[in-house]
């Protein structure tokens, strides 16, 4: 069990006085039984907003909704938490082989926020494209179990990529960032997504927070100064959900803190609508994850 | 057989009948037919049409059509024709002879389609509720997790009405066995109802007598009963009712425009509305005005930028929010599209006697859902009349433009590597066939394919069923060609009674409950566009003006003229008109703005006032091409002049007085004081060249009063005294802006406890100015500075209502 303290903060600054608009924030750690547990949790709006209200989309996302009245010139959201993580130690692989999996899947008769059925097709931002299904094709190995298959597809796309924050913005296509071989986390999670989704495997695009100190003697964790992407995997009934994380090349285990799933970028995107601009905007974004040695 | 039906033609009229094809007029081999029955014999039904149609001279029968016709192109009914990335508006392609169905007939069907709307609507409340049918093994849970229709967001979200569904179509068609099939279920937000009445409407015009002599159930009661039940659905009695539309480009905006004035509610866009306080509100000039119930024409995925899809343009950001809260009633239920999807056919069958414990009534067109291996093989079976086509697609089943395959085209092995592949993602359905149903063509009757859309509407005692409906009319024989797109027309559906049946109009009889619905406050976006309206056709009338008056000048010759038409023509250029051609670009701009503007709240006009202005373009654009600069291009734009006054006319004549007339009223005025007052700094300046007084005058449209008042030449005192400070002079700045003022003064929010708004202020400052000015005073400086604050005054406007 690991303690953490979660701080983010997102910042704007208008040129000119905005109209009025409304915003969705998904940056709310989820409470997961048996897995992660909030604490404590708050957020605040400078300067305080009119109407704002809490609620959960459909895949159990917490999400903060607020109106944001006309005439800003500044806007900063600031959330601190304190979570409670539990590592995910299932060493022992009950996945199917891989030609297995869809037999279990036709014969799971759920459309609940859970069921790997929302993830098998391909989704607004994660498309079926050629150069990422030739990928998964060629590494498809039928011999392999499915949690196989997943740690085999992220070591490969891990090995191909460059993880690089100047390469691709939050709009890139998952192809185009494969065919540069650069990304960051978004690109890495969204690929590997559409590649799992091409071998038959139901995939999911996870949002969360990574700790940003590593534990003495390990080396520090790429792409933690932001939120954190990273993908979850259907493995068929016995095993249900695996997460990994293809930035890192490694499974999650208690480094990992989820704020909510979905189909791609689009159903966790942290800030969701725009303000109504007439001029510019700059912004900034700061997470910060402190480990609370208890 | 055709002799007997041929033989029992009674005549009437003249006492000489035409055939009109009629003794040619088979049905065609194996398909049923609503004119004649198999054995050739006409429906005693059609007897009291046919013998009218019969009665007719080829003459008559024409001005019968054109009748309908004409009709039909005074209201300004068209559909949007979609080519190679553009659409262009056409003229409503009515066929001309109804479809007549037995009232016995008609009341057989109404149950199986209650039965049908009420097994949809617990379809519904399952999708979006526990899911159940998932759960149970009823639904396959790729049909629904994979379905584009099926709208997350609004999972668990229970409508305030305690109803998802108020408002159903069925497409359906009659089989080879003559029994109703349903082609497919329109829930998403069905069209056609509207476009049913014009149908009603027009045919009715064609044949008066026989529509009056016969017992035809009328369509007004439907819509009575359903915008009474819109109205009953509101939390309070003042609450509000609006349909909202996907635009003015949307195919379908004619009939959204059209049902909003006929049944009395608003026509709302995305952009008029808001969301506060957990209710959704429409921006109004009066401020924001909470909805209670939103009937909506654009497909539920555009609804809400912010929780469905992004990319809309259309939607209003937060309108799920308002949903999740119970604050709005939906009509129907965003996501009550996922009911369209033509895989789930497969399954109503046995969803119903699942949900309910009954059989369908009616049967739907037979479906097989590919995902499965019993059903694969039952397809391979049935090939050879089945029809391949998207598992999740919604089309009809005659207008699926490329994406559905005939079996038949298949060898059984490319089928099996289909089904194998793709199973899931395909259904098979029976191939249609069609009854068919009497067209006239080239004055003749010919058998023509048809299916029937039939509404069905939610009110307090259950669903109504409209008494009549939209049919579709092939093209030619072939059952598959029925869109519009692709030739097809529109036929009205006679319900026929043995007996009288009552008269029902919009108004409700005087004893019901009052069900006014509140005078509408004026969406921002509506007076927005009623403002530039009037402003754009009171601009092209003073382009017209000068254009005119130089193009006299240019007649008349004479090189004394030449320096004030250099001065004419730099004024038009700031116009963006180039005064030297006949019917310049800049003009046929100005006027296409505001034909376009218009378009926008078409729901605001009447039909009378949106031809004349589409005429009037029209006209011009005819004459652009051959109008030469001179004598000729002065008469054309005396003509142009005169359908402006007709125009104009209608508007002032005919539109109800409140904020809306106000709106294109203050544009009109603000317009024509601001080229009035540019004219005279121009034309009236001391320096200005020679005959720019007489000028002035011609544009004020003044030279009788002016004769009149000063029965001497023109001289800048005169000129200024008439046009600019004469209250008397309806053409002058003094009388505008007493109007100006007037109704400035009276618009929501001119003045709070006593003290004037800024615009309230800025306007009566004007006035006062003008009131108190001189000839002397009134200098070309001082208009020039006159003009800037006319200006202010529109920035003020726009920034205190139609923002």
């Amino acid at each position: 069990m690991t303690l953490y303290a979660v701080r983010q903060s997102i910042r704007y600054d208008f040129a000119r006085p905005t109209g009025a608009g409304r915003q969705l924030f998904r940056i709310l750690p989820a409470d997961i039984p048996g897995r992660q547990q909030v604490r404590e949790s708050g957020y605040a709006f400078q300067p305080d907003v009119g109407e704002r209200g809490e609620f959960r989309d459909f895949f159990g996302t917490n999400v903060i909704e607020a109106a944001m009245p006309p005439g800003l010139t500044r806007l900063a959201l600031t959330m601190h938490s304190v979570v409670e993580r539990t590592a995910d130690d299932s060493l022992l692989d009950l996945s199917p082989p891989l030609p297995g999996l869809a037999a279990e899947l036709a014969a799971h008769r759920s459309v609940g926020s859970h069921a790997p059925h929302h993830f098998t097709l391909p989704s607004r931002r994660i498309a079926a494209t050629p150069r990422i299904a030739a990928f998964a094709q060629d590494l498809r190995n039928d011999q392999r179990t499915v949690r196989d298959m997943v740690e085999t597809l992220g070591r490969a796309l891990h090995d191909h990529m460059i993880f690089d924050s100047k390469a691709t913005s939050v709009n890139t296509t998952p192809e185009d960032a494969f065919v540069q071989g650069r990304g960051v986390c978004q690109d890495f999670a969204q690929i590997m997504v559409g590649a799992l989704r091409r071998l038959g495997v139901p995939a999911a695009y996870v949002a969360g927070y990574l700790r940003t100190l590593p534990p003495p003697g390990k080396p520090r964790l790429v792409g933690a100064d932001a939120m954190h992407a990273w993908v979850r995997a259907w493995t068929g009934e016995e095993m249900g959900w695996v997460d990994y994380d293809p930035t890192n090349a490694c499974f999650a285990r208690n480094d990992h803190i989820d704020v909510g799933f979905g189909r791609d970028y689009d159903d966790v995107a942290p800030v969701t609508g725009r303000l109504r601009l007439d001029g510019r905007q700059s912004g900034s974004h700061s997470v910060d994850i402190e480990e609370i040695t208890s | 057989m055709d002799s007997a039906a041929t033989a029992n033609v009674k005549t009437t009229g003249t006492g000489k009948t035409r055939d009109r094809g009629l003794s040619a007029y088979r049905a065609l081999p194996g398909v049923p037919d609503e004119l004649v029955t198999a054995d050739g014999t006409l429906r005693p039904l059609w007897q009291p049409l046919i013998d009218h149609l019969q009665s007719l001279t080829d003459e008559g029968l024409t001005r019968a059509t054109g009748r309908a016709d004409q009709y039909l192109r005074d209201s300004g009914v068209f559909y949007r024709q979609y080519g190679s990335g553009q659409s262009v508006e056409r003229p409503w392609p009515l066929s001309h002879v109804p479809v007549l169905i037995d009232e016995a007939d008609w009341a057989e069907l109404t149950p199986a389609l209650i039965q049908r709307a009420d097994l949809l609507e617990k379809v519904m409340a399952d999708l979006y509720g526990d899911n159940r049918l998932v759960a149970e093994g009823h639904l396959p849970a790729a049909l629904v997790a994979g379905n584009p229709e099926w709208l997350r967001p609004l999972v668990g979200v229970r409508p305030a009405s305690g109803h998802f569904l108020h408002f159903v179509a069925f497409e359906i068609g009659r089989g080879p066995d003559g029994r109703w099939w349903v082609l497919a279920d329109r829930t998403q937000a069905p069209s056609g109802a509207g476009y049913a009445l014009e149908n009603r409407v027009a045919t009715s015009r064609a044949y008066t007598d026989v529509f009056a002599g016969q017992n035809i159930h009328r369509l007004a009661a439907f819509f009575r009963e359903f915008r009474d039940a819109l109205l009953g659905l509101r939390g309070a009695r003042d609450g509000r009712v609006a349909i909202m539309t996907p635009g003015p480009l949307n195919e379908t905006y004619f009939e959204q425009a059209w049902i909003a004035r006929y049944m009395g509610v608003s026509l709302v866009q995305g952009e008029d509305l808001t969301v506060a306080d957990g209710r959704l509100m429409v921006r109004t000039v009066s401020g924001l005005r909470a909805l209670d119930v939103l009937w909506r024409r654009l497909d539920g995925s555009y609804a809400d930028p912010l929780e469905l899809d992004p990319a809309s343009r259309i939607g209003t950001p937060g309108m799920v929010a308002v949903l999740r809260q119970g604050g709005l009633t939906m009509v129907n239920s965003l996501g009550s599209g996922v009911l369209e999807t033509r895989a789930l056919m497969a399954f109503l069958p046995k969803l119903s006697l699942h949900l309910t414990g009954t059989k369908l009534a009616m049967p739907n067109i037979a479906t097989w859902w590919c995902g499965s291996r019993a059903e694969q093989a039952q397809v391979m079976a049935a090939r050879a009349r089945l029809v391949l086509s998207p598992a999740l697609g919604t089309g009809l089943p005659f207008d699926r433009q490329g994406e559905s395959i005939p079996g038949a085209t298949l060898t059984p092995e490319e089928l099996a590597q289909r089904l194998a592949q793709e199973g899931p993602d395909l259904v098979a359905q029976e191939a249609v066939t069609l009854s068919t149903t009497p067209a006239l063509i080239d004055g003749r009757i010919v058998p023509r394919p048809m299916s029937l859309r039939v509404f069905l509407a939610r009110t307090p005692t259950g669903w109504q069923v409209m008494q009549g409906g939209f049919a579709r009319i092939g093209a030619s024989t072939d059952p598959t060609a029925l869109a519009m797109q692709r030739g097809g027309s529109a036929a009205d559906v006679w319900i026929v009674s043995k007996d009288e049946v009552p008269a029902i109009s919009m108004v409700p009889p005087a004893d019901a409950p009052d069900r006014r619905s509140v005078p509408g406050a004026l969406p921002t976006r509506a007076a927005d566009n009623l403002y530039w309206l009037g402003r754009y056709v009171e601009r092209t009338e003073g382009i017209i003006r000068l254009l005119r008056a130089r193009h006299i000048r240019l007649a008349e010759g004479g090189r004394a003229a030449l320096p004030l038409q250099k001065l004419m023509d730099a004024v038009l250029k700031g116009y963006g008109v180039d005064g030297a051609a006949g019917l310049p670009p800049g003009l046929l701009d100005t006027l296409g703005a505001a034909v376009a503007t218009a378009g926008q709240v078409r729901d605001r006009f009447s039909p009378d006032g949106w031809s004349a202005l589409n005429d009037l373009d029209k006209t011009a654009r005819r004459m652009a091409g051959n109008v030469t600069p001179g004598d000729d291009a002065a008469r054309a734009l005396s003509a142009l002049l005169r359908k402006l006054a007709g125009f104009s006319g209608l508007v002032h004549e005919n539109m109800y007085r409140f904020f809306g007339w106000r709106f294109l009223s203050i544009g009109r005025q603000l317009e024509r004081s601001s080229s009035l007052t540019g004219a005279l700094a121009a034309f009236a300046d001391t320096k200005a060249a020679a005959g720019g007084l007489d000028l002035c005058i011609e544009l004020g449209d003044s030279v009788l009063t002016h004769r009149r008042r000063f029965s001497v030449a023109s001289s800048r005192e005169s000129v200024i005294e008439l046009l600019a400070l004469d209250p008397m002079n309806p053409r002058s700045l003094r009388h505008l802006f007493d109007g100006l003022n007037e109704q400035v003064q009276t618009l929501p929010g001119a003045a709070t406890h006593g003290q004037l708004s800024p615009l309230g202020r800025a306007m009566l400052r004007c006035q006062v100015d003008i009131a108190t000015a001189t000839p002397d005073t009134l200098t070309t400086a001082a208009l020039q500075d006159m003009r800037g604050k006319i200006a202010g005054i529109s920035d003020l406007l726009t920034e205190a209502y139609l923002r």
